[in-house]
C-alpha cells in the first residue's frame, strides 16, 4: 500500500470515527441485561409461535384428559385437580428446556450466531447464566398462560385455590430454573442431527414417567417405579404444583419438592456450565 | 501498547481423538489436512495446531497471517481473541492476557469470523444495536454509529431487512460493522475474503485500508497470496503452527529461491529424476513430492529441455510443466514444500 493511497482515504473517511479508547468501566451486570434484553426481544416476536410450540400439547391433553374424557364418563370428574397441576408443569418445564436448548444447539452448531455473546466482555459463564434466566422467565410464562386456559378448558376444578399463590409461584419457578438449566446442558451436549432423538429418548419418557398424569403417591403400588421415577425432575414439579394449587390431591411434601428441586437445578447447572465452557472456550 | 500483540512460545494441542473438535472457532470448516500428527514419543497421538510461535505485531500495523489450510492461522486467531485456551505459553493483546485477563481483550477487539455469523434473531439494525449494548454503549450512540457504518458499507438500505435477505457479501460487510461498531483498537479478521466475487472483494479491501489508515491494528488471515502482498505491513508465513518467516511482503519476496520455479509433475521414479536434474548445471535446487518434481533455475525457462531430457532419461514422463518467477509464492512453496490453496 502506497502511503498517498492512506492519506486520501485518511482524509475522505466518511462513517467511521478516528480511533477512540472506549475503555468504559462497563459493569458487566449492563451487558447482562443487554443479553437479556435480546433474548426478550426475539421472544416477544416470536411469542405466538412460542405458545404454540410449548402449549400445543399440554392444551390438547386437557382437552382430551380434563374435557372429553370425563364428559364420557371414563374418568372420575376430581381428575382434572390431578391433571391441572401436571400439565401445567408439563408446559412450564418443556417451555424452559425447549427455549433454551433449541437455539443452542443451532447456535452453536451450524450458525454459530452466539459468538457475538461470547466475544462480549462479559465471562462466559456469566452468559450461560443470562441463556439459563431467559429460559426461566419463558417457562414462568408458559406455565402461567396453560393455568387460565386449563380451567377455562377443563371447568371448575375441585379443591383449586391461589391461597397460596407466593408457593405456587415459588414451585413454578424452581422448576422452570431447573428445567431451563437441563436445557444448557441438553443443548451443549447434543449434535443438530440428535435434535429429533433427545426428544424421543429424553423427553418422550420425561412426560410419561414424570407423574403428570397420576400423583406420585399413586405409584404406591407399584413400588420399583415408585422410586425409579424420582430421577425424573417433572416428578418434583408436578408434586410441587399439587402441593400447592391443589393440596386436596394426595402430593409430596413441600418441602421435599423445593429441596429436591434445587438439588436437581445446582446438578444441572453445573454439568450445564462446564458443557458449556467447554464450547465457549476450546 | 493499546494496539500491540505479543505471542511467546504459543503452543495449541488437540488430542487426536478430538481431532474432528479440534477447530470449532469461527465457524470454519475443520482444516485438518494440514495439520500434523506430532510423532515425538512424549506427544504421540496429539495434533500440534499451533507450535511454539513467537510474534509480535505492532500497533497499528497491518499484519497478515499466511498460510495452507490447517497452518494453525485460524487456531492463533482463537487464541487472541480468547476462545481458545492455548496448551502452553503466552499471548497478550493490548497489554493485556488473554487468559487471565479475557473480558479486558473482549473490549479491546473487534472479530470478523470467516463465516458470517449475524444473529438471525435480529434484523440488520438491531444485529449492530445490540452488538453496542453488550459493549455499554448508549442506543444513541450506537444508532448514529450504526447509521454511519451502513452507509459507508452500501448496506444502509437494509437496516430494516433480515439478515437472512442480505447477500453473502452484504452479510460480510455487516460483520465488519458490527466488529467496528464498538471503535476496538485491535480488528482480527479470519479469511475475510473467502467466499467472495472479485468485485466484492476490492470493494472490502479498500474498507480494509481505511481502518489501517485510521491507526488500528489488523491481524488478518488469509491464503490468497495477491491479499497478503496488497494490503499488510508485514507477514508471517506459518505452516504447521510454526512460523517459518516473518517480514514485509517486499522484503520478502527478496528471500524467495533466487530464481525461476519449475514445477513437473511427473510419472515414475521421482527420485532418480531428482538426483539428474540436480547434476545439470543452472539448477540451483531440486524438490521433490508426491508425483511433483521443483527445480529452481536463474536461467528460467531455458533449462526445460535440459530438465525434461534428465527426466526422461530417469524413466519418467512429465505430465504437466509450471513455470513460477520469484514471488511470495515460490517462497511459499520452497518454505514449505506445499502450495497454498
Amino acid at each position: 500500500m502506497t502511503t498517498s493511497r492512506v492519506s486520501v482515504h485518511r482524509a475522505s473517511v466518511p462513517g467511521i470515527t478516528p480511533v477512540s479508547e472506549s475503555d468504559l468501566a462497563l459493569p458487566v451486570s449492563d451487558v447482562f441485561f443487554a443479553m437479556l434484553r435480546r433474548d426478550m426481544r426475539v421472544a416477544r416476536r416470536e411469542l405466538p409461535f412460542f405458545l404454540l410450540r410449548t402449549t400445543m400439547q399440554p392444551l390438547l391433553l386437557m382437552v382430551v384428559f380434563g374435557y372429553l374424557l370425563p364428559k364420557m364418563g371414563m374418568v372420575a370428574k376430581g381428575y382434572t385437580a390431578t391433571l391441572l397441576p401436571g400439565v401445567v408443569s408439563l408446559s412450564l418445564a418443556l417451555s424452559a428446556v425447549q427455549s433454551v436448548s433449541l437455539p443452542m444447539v443451532a447456535q452453536f452448531g451450524f450458525s454459530k450466531e452466539i459468538e457475538d455473546r461470547l466475544l462480549a466482555p462479559i465471562p462466559s459463564h456469566l452468559v450461560a447464566l443470562e441463556l439459563v434466566t431467559a429460559g426461566t422467565l419463558q417457562g414462568l410464562l408458559a406455565g402461567l398462560f396453560v393455568l387460565p386456559v386449563g380451567r377455562i378448558i377443563m371447568g371448575p376444578i375441585p379443591g383449586l385455590g391461589f391461597a397460596n399463590a407466593l408457593q405456587v409461584f415459588c414451585v413454578m419457578l424452581l422448576g422452570a430454573a431447573t428445567f431451563s438449566a437441563l436445557g444448557l446442558l441438553i443443548g451443549c451436549a447434543i449434535k443438530p442431527e440428535q435434535i429429533g432423538l433427545m426428544f424421543s429418548s429424553i423427553i418422550g419418557p420425561m412426560i410419561f414417567f414424570g407423574c403428570m398424569y397420576y400423583p406420585w403417591k399413586g405409584l404406591d403400588s407399584v413400588p420399583v417405579m415408585k422410586y425409579a421415577v424420582l430421577v425424573n425432575p417433572l416428578v418434583y414439579v408436578a408434586e410441587g404444583m399439587r402441593a400447592t394449587l391443589t393440596p386436596s390431591v394426595p402430593h409430596m411434601d413441600l418441602f421435599v419438592v423445593s429441596i429436591a428441586l434445587l438439588a436437581l437445578l445446582l446438578l444441572f447447572w453445573w454439568l450445564g456450565l462446564r458443557a458449556f465452557m467447554k464450547r465457549a472456550v476450546t | 501498547m493499546a494496539g500491540t500483540i505479543v505471542t511467546r512460545a504459543l503452543r495449541k494441542v488437540y488430542p487426536a481423538s478430538a481431532r474432528k473438535r479440534s477447530t470449532p472457532t469461527r465457524g470454519t470448516p475443520t482444516p485438518s489436512s494440514g495439520m500434523r500428527t506430532v510423532t515425538s514419543p512424549r506427544h504421540s497421538g496429539e495434533i500440534a495446531a499451533i507450535d511454539g510461535l513467537d510474534l509480535e505485531v505492532r500497533e497499528g500495523e497491518f499484519f497478515g497471517l499466511l498460510g495452507p489450510n490447517g497452518a494453525g492461522k485460524t487456531t492463533t486467531i482463537g487464541v487472541l481473541t480468547t476462545r481458545v485456551n492455548a496448551s502452553s505459553g503466552d499471548a497478550f493483546v493490548a497489554g493485556k492476557n488473554v487468559v487471565t485477563d479475557q473480558v479486558a481483550v473482549r473490549r479491546r477487539i473487534g472479530v470478523v469470523p470467516q463465516r458470517p455469523n449475524p444473529d438471525r434473531g435480529l434484523n440488520v439494525i438491531e444485529n449492530l444495536l445490540f452488538h453496542g449494548a453488550y459493549f455499554g454503549l448508549p442506543t444513541s450512540v450506537s444508532m448514529q454509529r450504526a447509521m454511519n457504518l451502513l452507509e459507508l458499507f452500501e448496506i444502509d438500505d437494509r437496516a430494516q431487512a433480515k439478515v437472512d435477505e442480505l447477500s453473502g457479501g452484504q452479510q460480510q460487510r455487516l460483520m465488519i460493522a458490527r466488529a467496528l461498531l464498538h471503535e476496538p483498537r485491535v480488528i482480527f479478521l479470519d479469511e475475510p475474503t473467502v467466499g467472495l466475487d472479485p468485485q466484492a472483494r476490492l470493494a472490502l479491501w479498500d474498507i480494509l485500508r481505511i481502518l489501517h489508515a485510521q491507526g488500528r491494528t489488523i491481524v488478518m488471515t488469509t491464503h490468497y497470496m495477491a491479499e497478503a502482498d496488497e494490503l499488510c505491513d508485514r507477514l508471517a508465513i506459518i505452516d504447521r503452527g510454526k512460523l517459518l518467516a516473518l517480514d514485509s511482503p517486499s522484503r520478502l519476496r527478496l528471500q524467495a529461491p533466487g530464481a525461476t520455479l519449475i514445477d513437473l509433475s511427473i510419472d515414475g521414479d521421482i527420485a532418480a529424476a531428482a538426483i539428474l536434474c540436480r547434476r545439470l548445471s543452472g539448477v540451483q535446487r531440486v524438490d521433490e513430492s508426491a508425483g511433483e518434481l521443483r527445480a529452481y533455475s536463474d536461467r528460467g525457462g531455458e533449462m526445460l529441455p535440459a530438465l525434461i531430457h534428465a527426466v526422461e532419461e530417469a524413466g519418467c514422463r512429465v505430465q504437466n510443466i509450471n513455470l513460477a518467477k520469484p514471488s511470495l509464492e515460490t517462497l511459499f512453496v520452497a518454505l514449505t514444500g506445499r502450495k497454498l490453496a
